[in-house]
């Protein structure tokens, strides 16, 4: 992970710097393509670590810089990248950006790195990364697909924040960490455990993925 | 005894899926038909027995701080931990693929019905999962095998359990926005809610 991936990547064409097209790229998924609600991919991570508003802001941000540099990374030697060996090089490069996201929250947020555990391990098993990569980074150029992998990586975050914060508020009465309940006067506000546990997040998630899609008019078959 | 308190452990009450949440990308997108979850959910047992067991050799002797000791004095401080992530995805993408060709090869039938479903292993999130799970809660060797099948069992489970309830609501009349996805999210809440009474065991 040389220093020189960080530069700005220069735009040949006379296209602006976020001209239409490129716009499309950060705002699609946020709602009509959302990796999460649409896509389905990276439901793993975006239930087990909701059921705290702080440690999800700190996935989310991982996740988007993961996102970012291996789409930056895999497109600028896509053309490089053998067919047959493609997936291996992009678990390599994945690997290696979390084993970086891994070292640093050690190093520097010791008590967010044990409340994670292994799911920063598992950002690299993350389907939306894979997914990105395969469907995006391998065709195109490097600045457009670092604005891909910020769109994606926003779309993925407003939706675990959303569950994040029904889950905390509900299963411990908090919005990072701070007793909203307390602080208005409702001392007995019940709180549900089911909320904290694992099913909560599934719930929640099925009631956003509910109202967005009926707000979209996506339809499964 | 113990080995067997871990494998119930790691199916019914630590199930991968209810539990952790994790190869819920494979759990959600091939639980439509029964057979094949069924095929996916025989190639996770497979592969998670094989792979944690494997990881842990890589891990006692070569990862781990002063893991490298046999090697002589000299290298008994180095601490290779930081490389967990990097090897443990290399074998397992390297074990995916040998199960492959060995199933190819010996077993054409097993690998028609088997085959489209090995490749989507190796970015299986259950399979890494439990290979830093046993990392961190330092299994012995017995132990990381009976907790990699145990969960794969897990999984199994979970992913045909799901299959067969989604054929059904084929039938059933879903609001539009809640089709596919969102009703599976809500089924997989209360399948969950269902495997938690499984807590309340102490073993």
């Amino acid at each position: 992970m040389s220093t020189e991936t960080l530069e700005a990547p220069v735009v040949k064409e006379k296209e602006a710097l976020l001209s239409k097209r490129r716009k499309k790229f950060v705002t699609d998924p946020l709602s009509d393509d959302n990796p999460i609600t649409v896509q389905v991919l990276g439901i793993c991570s975006a239930l087990a670590v909701t059921t705290q508003m702080k440690p999800t802001l700190v996935m989310a941000l991982s996740v988007i810089f993961v996102l970012i540099f291996s789409n930056l990374i895999i497109s600028l030697m896509r053309n490089a990248i053998p067919g047959r060996v493609r997936i291996i090089v992009q678990l390599a490069v994945v690997a290696t950006l979390v084993t970086l996201v891994n070292e640093v929250l050690k190093a520097y947020a010791f008590d967010m790195y044990k409340t994670l555990s292994v799911f920063i391990g598992l950002i690299i098993t993350n389907c939306i990364v894979m997914g990105r990569l395969e469907a995006f980074a391998l065709g195109n150029k490097p600045y457009d697909s670092v604005l891909d992998g910020l769109g994606s990586g926003l779309g993925y975050s407003w939706i675990i924040l959303t569950v994040a914060f029904f889950r905390e508020i509900w299963g411990s009465g908090k919005v990072f960490g701070y007793p909203v309940f307390e602080a208005i006067g409702m001392e007995n506000f019940a709180t549900n455990g089911l909320m904290v546990s694992p099913v909560g997040a599934f719930i929640v998630l099925g009631f956003i993925i509910w109202i967005q899609r009926s707000k979209t008019g996506y339809v499964e078959h | 005894m113990d080995l067997l308190n871990l494998g119930i452990k790691s199916i019914f009450i630590e199930n991968m899926v209810f539990a952790y949440f994790l190869g819920m990308c494979s759990f959600l997108a091939v639980s439509k038909k029964v057979s094949t979850a069924f095929g996916l959910g025989l190639a996770v047992v497979f592969v998670l027995g094989m792979t944690v067991p494997m990881n842990w050799l890589l891990n006692e002797f070569v990862l781990k701080e002063g893991a490298l000791a046999w090697l002589g004095a000299d290298f008994a401080t180095i601490d290779l931990s930081f490389l967990r992530f990097i090897m443990f995805i290399a074998i397992i993408a390297a074990m995916v693929q040998l199960v492959e060709m060995t199933i190819e090869k010996f077993s054409p039938s097993l690998y028609g019905s088997l085959g489209i479903f090995l490749p989507l292993i190796a970015v299986n999130c259950a399979i890494l999962g439990s290979s830093l799970f046993m990392a961190q809660r330092d299994y012995s060797i017995g132990e990381a095998t009976v907790f990699g099948f145990g969960s794969g069992i897990g999984f199994f489970l979970a992913i045909v359990a799901l299959a067969a309830i989604r054929e059904k609501l084929k039938y059933s009349n879903v609001p539009d926005g809640l089709k596919g996805l969102g009703v599976t999210m809500f089924i997989t809440g209360l399948m969950g809610i269902a495997f938690m009474s499984f807590m309340g065991i102490s073993i």
